[in-house]
């Protein structure tokens, strides 16, 4: 799990290097994780960690947070298999 | 009708309380707009006759009510991205020099950052002011047909941002086509996505008022949540959408219709990019009902100058077609030798008539360049717009697009010199030169550049200072040196075949 995190942590780092992710719960709704990020994460969320985001997926519940981020990579991992 | 103030004026007296726009935190009536312009309007009497003032505000119907309040006090208003650096913004106004700033508590800093504070405006204070109907009234009467209404800056070559120009009598000109070709009437009710200081907005916006129906705001954040901008779609009950591609594109990208249909749409409407047909197959395929139609034009012929409706079906790797010209405006090609184009010819995109812009504000040269005498006509002074688009027309006598002259790149709807992004980076200590090139296929601007500077995210810090988001790069890439060609200019060619293919 824990190397998920930092997977999911440099993502977001290489996105936008000047945002404080740990520990918060109002990524999106801050405006820091705005429209354009979010529409580039998720090809590469998909990429990296082999998951396909629905569209369904896409709501601001599960990029408030990284635990947000997290929940939902993990449940579609384990739909996955 | 001189002014377009009349088109709200006639709303607010038929449909008074009819509700004409709506945003994330409001719905507001004709009425109640044209009362809050006319307030704000009170706080400009110090404004020269026809001056610039400039609004600094989000998309919303504040600044909605801020653009009318300008008009109303005999100025026009330039619209900011508020959301773009403040270095763009002052060089902005170095051009402009605005007579006054409007803006709200969110910007004041920002405001203040560009501009001198005795002349910014509050909007949360100048709504309150009374109105002052012998003023407006003094305006009206003076003001006519082809006094500005707008100055909308587009992307310039050189570096710099250039201003059109556009009047009421423009504007009311091509409203009247687009108005009419479409069949806008008082049960529209638009779906805006293009910001207020984009050419496309002012379809949708001057049609509202114009016909009595309703503009309602999307919120940008909704594209990022293709779901929910479905259901905001149909909360409002949104029948007619004019959109650029890339947003159309987020839908099919996302098989969002699978998931959740928009059931009031009958018209859409596209312009700014190139339309990939595969896009555009999948809203038919999902709305085989509604009614399609590629626009295109650029700023500088208010919106629009030719059009195609959609009435056939088109193969995913087909070109649409960008039409024939809108009624009341007349389009031509000219080739090299400044002669009309054949039939299957290349040629430039020439647009005459009276959706042209006056010019390019405080830029004589520029302007001139691109709106000279109509090569075509010895007889009597006539401008025409040379728009720098390369096309061709086909056996049906529809234009083609093919690509700009010069270099421009298109991308989500702006228009992106690689000139202005060129300039921001050579204008960085260490930098001896850079070029622009653009990768189509993965909708890339790679900047490559000859400096010291290896450090190339210290590069890209700097970059967002400079430009806005849109005109940021993808790549930054060091080159060892810069290939130069026979003319001593930098050979982009090479380039683009070394790094991109």
């Amino acid at each position: 799990m824990k190397q998920t995190t930092q997977q999911l942590l440099k993502l977001l780092q290489e996105l936008n290097p000047d945002i404080t992710y740990e520990g918060r719960t109002d990524l999106f709704t801050s405006g820091d994780l705005d429209s354009i990020s979010i529409v580039m994460l998720v090809p590469e969320l998909n990429d990296t960690f082999d998951i396909e985001i629905k569209v369904t997926d896409i709501i601001p519940e599960n990029f408030n947070s990284m635990e947000g981020m997290l929940s939902m990579i993990q449940r579609l991992q384990n739909e996955a298999e | 009708m001189k002014n377009i103030l009349e088109y709200l004026e006639t709303a607010a007296k038929n449909y008074p309380d009819k509700i004409g726009f709506t945003d994330m935190d409001r719905a507001a009536s004709f009425l109640q707009v044209m009362k809050h312009s006319k307030r704000i309007a009170g706080s400009l009497q110090n404004c020269e006759a026809n001056s610039p003032v400039a609004v600094m505000l989000d998309k919303n119907i504040q600044c909605i009510e801020s653009m009318f309040a300008a008009v109303y006090a005999g100025c026009f208003y330039v619209v900011i991205d508020v959301h773009s650096p403040a270095s763009r913004i002052s060089r902005i106004f170095e051009t402009l020099s605005p007579k006054a700033v409007i803006t709200d508590e969110t910007f004041l800093t920002l405001a203040q950052s560009v501009h001198e504070k005795d002349t910014i405006i509050l909007y949360e204070e100048a709504v309150k002011n009374p109105i002052d109907e012998v003023f407006i009234d003094e305006v009206r009467e003076r003001m006519i047909d082809t006094d500005p209404l707008y100055v909308l800056f587009t992307s310039g070559s050189s570096g710099v941002p250039k201003g059109a120009v556009l009047s009421h009598r423009s504007v009311i000109s091509y409203i009247n086509w687009v108005s009419e070709e479409f069949a806008f009437h008082s049960a529209t009710i638009f779906g805006s996505q293009t910001p207020l200081y984009f050419s496309m907005s002012v379809t949708d916006l001057y049609s509202t008022i114009k016909c009595g129906g309703t503009y309602s705001i999307i919120p940008k954040t909704l594209f990022s949540f293709p779901v929910k901008l479905i259901e905001y779609l149909n909360r409002k009950q949104v029948n007619t959408i004019y959109w650029v591609p890339s947003a159309m594109a987020i839908i099919s990208n996302w098989n969002v219709f699978s998931y959740a249909m928009p059931e009031y749409l009958k018209t859409i409407l596209f312009a700014g990019e190139v339309m990939p047909v595969k896009h555009l197959n999948y809203w038919r395929g999902f709305l085989p009902d509604c009614s399609y139609a590629n626009l295109f034009g650029p700023t500088e012929t208010t919106d629009i100058c030719t059009f195609y409706r959609i009435e056939r079906p088109f193969q995913d790797n087909e070109t649409l077609p960008i039409g024939k010209a809108c009624n009341n405006c007349n389009v031509f090609l000219l080739n090299e030798n400044g002669r009309k184009a054949g039939i299957g010819e290349e040629g430039e995109l020439i647009v005459r008539g009276s959706f042209l812009a006056d010019g390019y504000y405080n830029d004589p040269e520029k302007t001139a360049a691109a709106f000279p005498q109509n090569p075509l006509n010895s007889s009597y002074p006539e401008r025409i717009y040379r728009t720098g688009d390369i096309a061709r027309l086909n056996e049906k006598g529809e234009f083609i697009y093919i690509s700009r002259r010069d270099l421009q790149i298109k991308r989500m709807g702006y228009r992106i010199e690689p000139g202005e992004i060129e300039a921001a980076v050579n204008s960085l200590e260490d930098i001896k030169a850079s070029t622009v090139i653009y990768d189509d296929a993965a909708d890339h601007i790679i900047v490559l550049y000859d400096g010291k500077c290896r450090d190339t995210s210290e590069i890209a810090a700097v970059l967002k200072t400079k430009l806005p988001s849109y005109m940021c790069p993808d790549r930054l890439i060091r080159v060892k040196t810069m290939p130069y060609n026979a003319n001593g200019k930098i050979d982009r060619a090479q380039l683009k075949k070394q790094y991109i293919g």
